[in-house]
C-alpha cells in the first residue's frame, strides 16, 4: 500500500509570534518552520499502515525552497521520499491554488492512499484536502479517528456525539486525520541520520503542466484585508482543591456564564 | 602531512544534529520522570527502552554490530544532553559505553560479533565491575580471583560499588589471575553472564544521589565461564581497565557538565521570575553575578570536555591526561554550579519542589566515580613529571 501525505511547513508554533509582510501574508522566511502538527499525525497513521501492510510513504509538500529541510524531520520519523513543489509564482498563492497544485503533483504519483491531517496550524481554512480529492475525482473520508484497509478497500472511524461512524470508500481515496489517529512517534537517531540521504524531488509549475494562470499569487481568489493581536488575555482564575468541588466550581463557572 | 583542511573548532552538522535531537528526547520524555526516579531510587526501565527504541544505545558501537559508529564526542554530548535533565538517565548511556571499552578495545572479532549488538540494541545492559571493598582507588589491589581450570576460568570474591550491578546481562568483570606478575600485570578481564550458577546480587546501596541507578554489591561464588569469555591475553586486564578509563572519563565529564547546565538553567529562569523588593531577583548584582560564573564554569569544563574529546579520538599520547583534566574539571563545576543553583534558589532550592536539591545530590558522585578527583590529579601530575604508574 502506497501512500501520500501531505506536509506543509508551517511556523514553529513553539517559536515567538509570526511575522507578516507588508502586504499582510505571512513572513515564511524570517519564522522557523516545522511540520504542521496535525499532518505529523497523518504520517504516523501511514508509517503504521504501510509497517503492517508493505508499501512506502511519499511526503508532498507545496513550500518555498527552503523546505527541505522541514521536511527532513518527517522522512526521519519514517517518510521514503519527499516531493516539494516551489515556484516563485506560487507566493500569496491561496487554497484553490494549493488544490490545484497538489492535485496535479499527485496525478504524477502513485498511490492508494492521500492522508492529510484536519487542517493547518498557519492558514486554517481546512478545505485544501476535500478541495484536492474533488479535482482528482476520488473518494474523500474527513475526521478520521482510526484507519483500516479492506480488500482493496478503505474504511475510517469517525468519532459521533454517540461513539463513532464507520465510512468505507474504494482506494484510491483521501483520507483527512484527526489527533486520534495517535502520537507521532519521535525520530530515532538512525532514522534522522538516514534521512539526509532521502530523496527530495524538487518541482516547478511548468514540471506539473501548470503556469501562473493556473496557481499562484497571481490568480488568488481570498485577499488577506487585516491582521490584528488578538486582545490580552483577562485575569486567570485557578480553581483548586478536590476533584470533585473543583469540578462543580468549574461547572458553576460557565454555568454563571452560559457557556453551557 | 597532506594539505587536510583542519577542522573547525565547532560541532560538525551531524553532530548538532544528533545533539538536538537527544536533547529534545530528553525534555520531552525524561524531563518529567527524573524526580520520581529520584524519590523511588528504582532503575527506569522505561527510560532504558527510550533510549533503546530510538537508537541512543547504539550510538558508541560500530556500525557492523549494528551500532552507529559516532565517535567520543558525540557519545559525550548524548550523555551531556540526557544528564541535563536527569543524572541517573544519563548514567545509563555511560555504563553502557565504560562496560562495553574493553570488548571494543580488546576483544577478538568472535566476542565482538557474540556481545557487541545486543549492546548497542540496548536489549542487554552491561556492568563494569572493578571496584572492590579494599581496591578503591588502587586498582591493583584487587583480590577477586580467577582460577584456570581446563576449558573454563573459575572466578571467586566480590566486587562493590559497581552500576547497574543489579540490572545487568552482562558483567565485565576484573579478576586476579597472576598474583606472583608484576603489579599491571597481575589481572584479566573476563565477561560474565549473570545468569551463570555462583552470580549473586549481595545488596545495592542507599545513595546520597543518582539515585534510580543501582549501585550493587556483586558475589562470585565459584562462577565458571569459558576461557573464550576471557577479553584481551591473561594479565592485560590492568591496562585494559586504565585505556578503557581514556574513554570512558569523558563520559562522566559529560554527565557533570549536563547536571550543571542542567542547574544553571533552572537558577536563571527562577532569577528571572523571583520578584524580591519589587524586582526579579537576578537584577540584584550579587545573584546576577553568581549566574554569569555558573555560566563561565559550566561552559569552560564544557569546553574542556569537547576539546578533550577530539585529542583523545586522534589519538593523542597524553590521552590519559586529557580524560582526567575533563572529568576533573567537570566534576569540581558540578558541584559547584548546582551548590550556586540551590544558593539562587534559597529556601526553595532546599526542597524537592524544585529540581536543584536533586542536581546538588546527583554531583558529588561525579567527583568521586571513575576515579576520584584526587586520582585524576594524579594521573594528570604523573603526566607533567613524566612518570607512569
Amino acid at each position: 500500500m502506497n501512500i501520500v501525505v501531505l506536509t506543509k511547513p508551517v511556523p514553529d508554533p513553539a517559536a515567538s509570534a509570526e511575522r507578516l509582510t507588508a502586504d499582510l501574508r505571512l513572513d515564511r522566511a524570517a519564522s522557523p518552520t516545522v511540520v504542521n502538527g496535525n499532518d505529523e499525525y497523518a504520517l504516523e497513521a501511514a508509517l503504521k499502515l504501510t509497517e503492517a501492510h508493505g508499501g512506502e510513504v511519499t511526503l508532498l509538500a507545496m513550500a518555498p525552497a527552503n523546505a527541505p529541510e522541514t521536511m527532513r524531520k518527517a522522512l526521519a520519523m519514517g517518510a521514503h521520499r519527499g516531493v516539494l513543489v516551489t515556484d516563485p509564482a506560487l507566493e500569496g498563492a491561496c487554497a484553490v491554488s494549493t488544490m490545484r497544485v497538489l492535485a496535479a503533483a499527485l496525478r504524477t504519483l502513485e498511490y492508494d492512499l492521500v492522508l492529510a491531517g484536519v487542517d493547518t496550524s498557519d492558514g486554517g481554512a481546512g478545505v485544501v484536502a476535500a478541495g484536492v480529492a474533488a479535482l482528482l475525482g476520488i473518494p474523500y473520508l474527513s475526521y478520521a479517528a482510526r484507519i483500516e484497509p479492506r480488500d482493496g478497500k478503505v474504511a475510517v472511524h469517525r468519532l459521533s456525539p454517540s461513539g463513532y461512524d464507520v465510512l468505507e470508500a474504494p482506494m484510491p481515496a483521501l483520507i483527512s486525520g484527526t489527533q486520534l489517529l495517535g502520537e507521532p512517534r519521535y525520530p530515532s537517531l538512525k532514522g534522522i541520520m538516514g534521512a539526509r540521504s532521502k530523496e527530495i524531488a524538487v518541482r516547478s509549475l511548468v514540471d506539473l503542466g501548470l503556469s501562473a494562470s493556473d496557481a499562484g499569487g497571481a490568480v488568488a481568489t481570498t485577499r488577506v484585508l487585516e491582521a490584528r493581536v488578538p486582545a490580552a488575555r483577562g485575569a486567570v482564575q485557578v480553581i483548586a482543591g478536590p476533584a470533585p468541588e473543583t469540578a462543580q466550581a468549574i461547572v458553576d463557572f460557565m454555568a454563571d456564564r452560559r457557556i453551557i | 602531512m597532506t594539505d587536510a583542511q583542519p577542522a573547525p573548532y565547532r560541532l560538525s552538522p551531524d553532530q548538532e544534529l544528533l545533539r538536538d535531537a537527544v536533547r529534545t528526547l530528553a525534555d520531552e520524555r525524561i524531563a518529567h520522570r527524573a524526580a520520581e526516579i529520584d524519590r523511588t531510587a528504582e532503575f527506569p526501565q522505561d527510560v532504558r527502552e527510550l533510549l533503546a527504541s530510538h537508537d541512543v544505545f547504539a550510538l558508541p558501537f560500530p556500525e557492523r554490530f549494528g551500532g552507529m559508529g559516532e565517535d567520543l564526542l558525540t557519545v559525550c554530548l548524548a550523555i551531556e544532553q540526557i544528564s541535563r535533565v536527569c543524572a541517573t538517565s544519563g548514567l545509563i548511556l555511560a555504563v553502557q559505553e565504560l562496560a562495553s571499552l574493553p570488548i571494543m578495545l580488546a576483544g577478538s572479532d568472535e566476542q565482538q560479533a557474540r556481545w557487541l549488538p545486543r549492546l548497542a540494541s540496548g536489549e542487554q545492559l552491561i556492568a563494569f565491575a572493578l571496584t572492590e571493598a579494599e581496591a578503591g582507588s588502587d586498582a591493583s589491589a584487587i583480590r577477586t580471583k580467577a582460577v584456570r581450570d581446563g576449558d573454563d576460568y573459575v572466578i571467586s570474591g566480590e566486587k562493590r560499588f559497581i552500576s547497574h550491578g543489579s540490572v545487568a546481562d552482562l558483567v565485565m568483570t576484573f579478576a586476579l589471575t597472576d598474583a606472583e606478575a608484576p603489579r599491571h600485570r597481575r589481572l584479566s578481564a573476563f565477561v560474565v553472564e549473570t545468569d551463570r550458577p555462583g552470580f549473586r546480587v549481595v545488596r545495592t546501596e542507599h545513595k546520597m544521589g543518582i539515585r534510580g541507578s543501582p549501585t550493587a554489591e556483586l558475589a562470585f561464588d565459584g562462577v565458571r565461564v569459558p576461557a573464550g569469555n576471557l577479553v584481551g591475553a591473561e594479565g592485560d586486564g590492568f591496562e585494559i581497565a586504565m585505556r578503557t578509563f581514556e574513554r570512558s572519563r569523558p563520559g562522566i565529564a559529560a554527565q557533570a557538565v549536563g547536571i550543571a547546565q542542567g542547574a544553571l538553567e533552572v537558577a536563571a529562569r527562577y532569577a528571572s521570575e523571583r520578584r524580591q523588593f519589587g524586582r526579579s531577583i537576578g537584577e540584584f548584582q550579587m545573584v546576577a553575578a553568581m549566574l554569569a560564573d555558573m555560566d563561565a564554569r559550566t561552559e569552560a569544563a564544557r569546553q574542556l570536555l569537547y576539546k578533550a574529546c577530539v585529542e583523545i579520538e586522534a589519538g593523542a599520547p597524553d590521552a590519559a591526561r586529557w580524560a582526567s583534566l575533563a572529568k576533573l574539571v567537570a566534576g569540581d563545576a558540578a558541584m559547584a554550579v548546582t551548590t550556586d543553583a540551590v544558593q539562587v534558589l534559597g529556601g526553595y532550592g532546599y526542597i524537592e519542589d524544585f529540581p536543584v536539591e536533586r542536581m546538588m545530590r546527583d554531583a558529588k558522585i561525579t567527583q568521586l566515580y571513575e576515579g576520584t578527583q584526587q586520582i585524576q590529579r594524579l594521573v594528570v601530575a604523573r603526566a607533567l613529571l613524566g612518570r607512569d604508574g
